[in-house]
């Protein structure tokens, strides 16, 4: 296994004494904090259309971010060059954000290994033959042109990225990480010549290209995928209005990540713009509902050994039956509220300020049988996959778009209807949640969150719940 | 090493020598500066200048590409023959070529004025000074507004360099300068928040700070009290923000890469009637001094004014070499580049052609119906035209904007969305690469209570 250390002082002209000379730097003109952040990466990316395996791609990324803070004052530069005179000369520039007069005492950092070691990859991806890869690809344009005739296209991708990381700061840290990710997608279109629809599916996680043959095989999002959009073929007007809304468990859990998981990111908590700020230890969902965000779940897309900031990443209660508990934070709110790390400080590249961020975000399973769950709506929805969500941290608002999804009548689940968003209020959509089922399921492995334009992977768990009343976008009045 | 024409025609020459029939290589350089106030005080500071290139082979039909950061001569050949590598595993395609040369032009000889360089010598000083001053007209508007999300400024210098086996070698520098302001306001127990700012390539067009920070203040103000209503089918007025954000869902639909894919309920439209009478839009990429303006695309053909739909009728996709061979048509110059894969499919200034009316006067046409002033989430399939999304505004009352709502939806399907326009504003304004003015639709369906 790649030890970060050594993989970034054997191929960059850096060593230990270096990166503290270069902290040094950074605090030249003051400051409480200083950090370096080395970054390498490679990003492939391969897909297939109209059967053809379009194009293999490549992205190399390399580089170094450097940050200081002084009191609620944060100073950031980088340099895509990984050789200490460019990294000095951002360190220099970030260190703008301070002027007193400088920190004279040397820093010393100290080498240490990860406390989690939740994906130990042997074999990794971007190593992996392209023929490999290509026959995956393959494998999920067969099964899903020969699900049904009327599916005419079919896009299948595979992304897989290998990023070696590693954090240096003036508090003497010094700790690494080899990060895996792989993705798979099939996208399908289906054309009954009266009617256009499509259907997506897709999974990964922070493992080998084994994956595909263990957890989740192409064969089985091709057809998830070609189902949907055979599916939706048939779809009805979705309904309008409020009515009761039933989640499928797993991906929908989109819901958690919208209605409660950004509000209770700490920087907004900091500065009073939340609609969660100042709740804690009050009501905020119903008694059956119990929230974690967990990155210490071995192989998950959200799931980190350390977050961008080198803290090892942990299990946080958000809302325990019902009552909110805590926030999630990275470094600098942590300093500033005098609250504990949560390991959730992350950034899409050393391009970026780390920010407080979710990791893997679910509701603990209850008692309820799901079919009952759906025996019990007279009128309503049962939602099964989502597209995107969105959140107005401030109001509250959040929406989240079904794409599969299927009226309940009578205690039955009966047409499939088409796409509509569903919209509530973060601190009090959950306390209209009348049932939760004994079904917790992870999603697939494909979430992409954003916040002020920065990506970061993130996963999402829900069992299957009931919501008493939401409001459903369809056309249907 | 410095980044020039000669560098990248060198790349592309050895990568010809490694066997590719076709090469192309791009250079993207940037100098970054954002500065971030709250509350009257800096929070953050950035500045970074970064570069990278990309090359992209093709043997026979078969495509790869490869970009880094990482410059040395040693890495530089290795990038070209493990290029070549990739592209002889993938599938011959047809339709992945290069342009031919003579539908290149040359595209240096007409200014479009891209570069200010007032923005180049801009102080940080001065650029924090821009950012309080939008924080603090905001904040003094109206003693509701009790917090921020803060102000900031930013500026971004670029330079993109191009160079093709078929014979294109070209560069040009850009420059732009955001200004944007968050503030929130409180009336019992609800809060609200609006951003608002501008966005420009020259400094002297961007719109006073003084003025963005009024607009949000006044957009937050507006929004305090904001309820649901009942659900009901109504005529919406998109304020020209977000008719805006329609004009981007459009544009997904209108893309020769969601056409060919068949993933387009515009599929098989062209010069067939899909809209009201009243609207005409269009894509210029040659517009002086504007966001979406660049001398060529991503391919190296020149930009040029497209029409996409004229009086309602759809005249051209927007289209890139590889989507424009998929479909039999001719490439409208459209190609976006990142550093690695294909070249993509983008606007350039996108924009809803202008109608007659004051936004006041369609507001005053609608009895009971909805303004639309902001959107939330991403419920739009292009496949089917089926659009439903969250929205916040103001309720329409005998020709009169009343109180505010919020935490409701409006749903219908684009192909009757086009159709119902009625109404056309005259307040276009570029405030980035897309723009329309008000609008007002017929009717759909507003779910709350």
């Amino acid at each position: 296994m790649t030890l970060p250390l050594s993989f970034f002082i054997e191929n960059f002209p850096i060593s230990v004494a270096e990166i503290e000379k270069l902290l040094s730097d950074a605090l030249s003109r003051g400051g409480d904090y200083a950090d370096l952040y080395f970054e390498y990466s490679v990003l492939s990316n391969l897909s297939l259309e109209q059967q053809l395996v379009k194009s293999a791609n490549r992205a190399i990324t390399q580089g170094v971010g450097v940050r200081v803070i002084s009191g609620e004052r944060t100073g950031y530069a980088y340099s895509d060059e990984i050789a200490p005179r460019s990294i000095r000369t951002a360190a220099l520039t970030a260190a703008h954000i301070a002027n007193s007069t400088g920190n004279q005492a040397p820093i010393n950092v100290t080498a240490q290994p990860p406390t989690h070691n939740l994906y130990a990859v042997e074999h990794s991806a971007s190593e992996q033959p392209l023929e490999r890869k290509i026959d995956l690809l393959k494998r999920a344009d067969r099964t899903a042109r020969s699900y049904d005739r009327r599916i005419r296209e079919v896009q299948a991708s595979l992304v897989d990225e290998y990023k070696v990381i590693l954090i240096a700061s003036s508090d003497g840290l010094l700790i690494g990480d080899v990060q895996p990710l792989i993705r798979m997608n099939v996208n399908c279109i289906a054309d009954d010549d009266r009617n256009l629809q499509s259907g997506r599916s897709g999974g990964g996680g922070r493992a080998g290209l084994e994956f595909f043959e263990t957890v989740q095989t192409p064969e089985s999002f091709a057809h998830a995928a070609a189902q949907q959009a055979i599916c939706l073929l048939a779809a009805v007007e979705a309904p309008a209005g409020a009515m009761e809304v039933v989640l499928a468990p797993g991906w929908p859990g989109i819901l958690l990540h919208e209605a409660v998981g950004h509000g209770l990111e700490s920087d907004f908590n900091r500065k009073g713009t939340s609609a969660f700020s100042g709740l804690i230890g009050q009501k905020v969902a119903s008694e059956l509902c119990t929230i974690i965000d967990d990155g210490t779940i071995g192989g998950r897309r959200g799931s980190l050994n350390i977050d961008d900031e080198g803290q090892p990443t942990s299990k946080t209660v958000l809302i325990e039956k019902g009552i909110l508990r805590g926030y999630l934070q990275d470094r600098l709110s942590s300093r500033l509220t005098g609250a504990a790390l949560t390991g959730n400080g992350r950034r899409e590249s050393y391009q970026c300020l780390p920010m407080p961020r979710m990791t893997n975000t679910f509701m603990l399973s209850g008692q309820d049988a799901p079919e009952d769950i759906i025996a019990s709506v007279k009128r309503g929805l049962y939602a099964v996959n989502f597209g995107g969500g969105q959140v107005d941290i401030t109001s509250g608002k959040f929406v989240f778009s079904a794409s599969e999804a299927y009226l309940i009548e009578n205690g039955k689940i009966t047409a499939p209807v088409k796409g509509a968003t569903l919209i509530g209020h973060g601190p009090s959509a959950l306390t209209k949640v009348t049932a939760v089922a004994h079904d917790l399921t992870l999603d697939h492995g494909v979430g992409l969150c954003g916040k002020n334009g920065q990506s970061v992977p993130v996963g999402v768990g829900l069992p299957t719940i009931k919501i008493s009343e939401m409001t459903v976008g369809g056309t249907k009045g | 090493m410095k980044i020039t024409q000669q560098l990248l025609a060198d790349l592309v020459a050895a990568a010809i020598k490694c066997g590719a029939t076709e090469a192309e290589s791009i250079a993207l350089e940037s100098t970054e500066f954002s500065v971030e106030v709250r509350l009257g005080e800096v929070e953050t500071l950035q500045e970074s200048a970064s570069r990278g290139l990309g090359l992209r082979v093709i043997y026979e039909g078969r495509q790869a590409s490869i970009s880094t950061s990482d410059l040395q001569a040693g890495s530089l050949e290795k990038l070209v023959t493990d290029a070549v590598d990739m592209a002889r595993l993938t599938s011959a395609d047809k339709a992945a070529v290069l342009p031919a040369p003579e539908e290149f032009a040359d595209v240096t000889d007409e200014d479009l004025q891209l570069y200010d360089p007032a923005i180049a010598e801009l102080q940080t000083e001065r650029k924090i000074a821009l950012a309080q001053a939008c924080e603090t007209a905001a904040r003094s508007f109206d003693a509701r507004i009790v917090n921020s999300e803060g102000a900031s400024c930013s500026t971004t210098l670029g330079r993109m360099l191009l160079v093709t086996s078929a014979g294109f070698s070209g560069e040009y520098r850009a420059t732009n300068c955001g200004l944007m302001v968050a503030p929130i306001a409180r009336a019992g127990d609800q809060m609200q928040v609006a951003g608002w700012g501008d966005r420009q390539r020259w400094l002297e067009k961007l719109e006073a700070p003084e003025k963005i920070g009024q607009e949000a203040a006044h957009r937050v103000i507006r929004k305090l009290g904001a309820r649901k209503v009942p659900t009901q089918e109504v005529p919406i007025v998109f304020e020209s923000s977000a008719a805006g954000e329609l004009l981007s869902n459009f544009f997904e639909a209108v893309s020769g890469e969601a056409v060919f894919r068949r993933a387009s309920f515009l599929l098989g439209k062209l010069d067939e009637i899909i809209a009201s009478p009243l609207l005409t839009i269009i894509d210029d990429g040659r517009m002086p001094g504007a966001v979406g303006s660049r001398p060529f695309d991503g391919e190296g053909l020149p930009t040029r004014r497209t029409e996409v739909v004229k009086n309602g009728v759809l005249r051209n996709y927007l289209l890139n070499n590889y989507t424009a061979r998929k479909l039999g048509l001719s490439s409208t110059a459209n190609a976006t580049r990142g550093l690695t894969g294909t070249p993509g499919v983008g606007v350039t200034n996108f924009y809803v052609a202008p109608g007659q009316s004051l936004p006041e006067e369609i507001i005053a046409t609608v009895k009971n119906g909805f303004y639309v002033t902001d959107l939330i989430g991403f419920g739009f399939n292009p496949v089917t035209g089926d659009y439903s999304r969250g929205a916040a505004g103001l309720w329409i009352e005998n020709g009169r904007l009343t109180y505010p709502v919020e935490e409701v939806t409006i749903a219908g399907n684009f192909r009757e969305m086009l159709h119902g326009i009625e109404i056309i504003g005259n307040d276009l304004r570029f405030r980035g690469s897309l723009a329309a003015p008000t609008l007002k639709i017929s009717k759909m369906m507003v779910s709350g209570d």
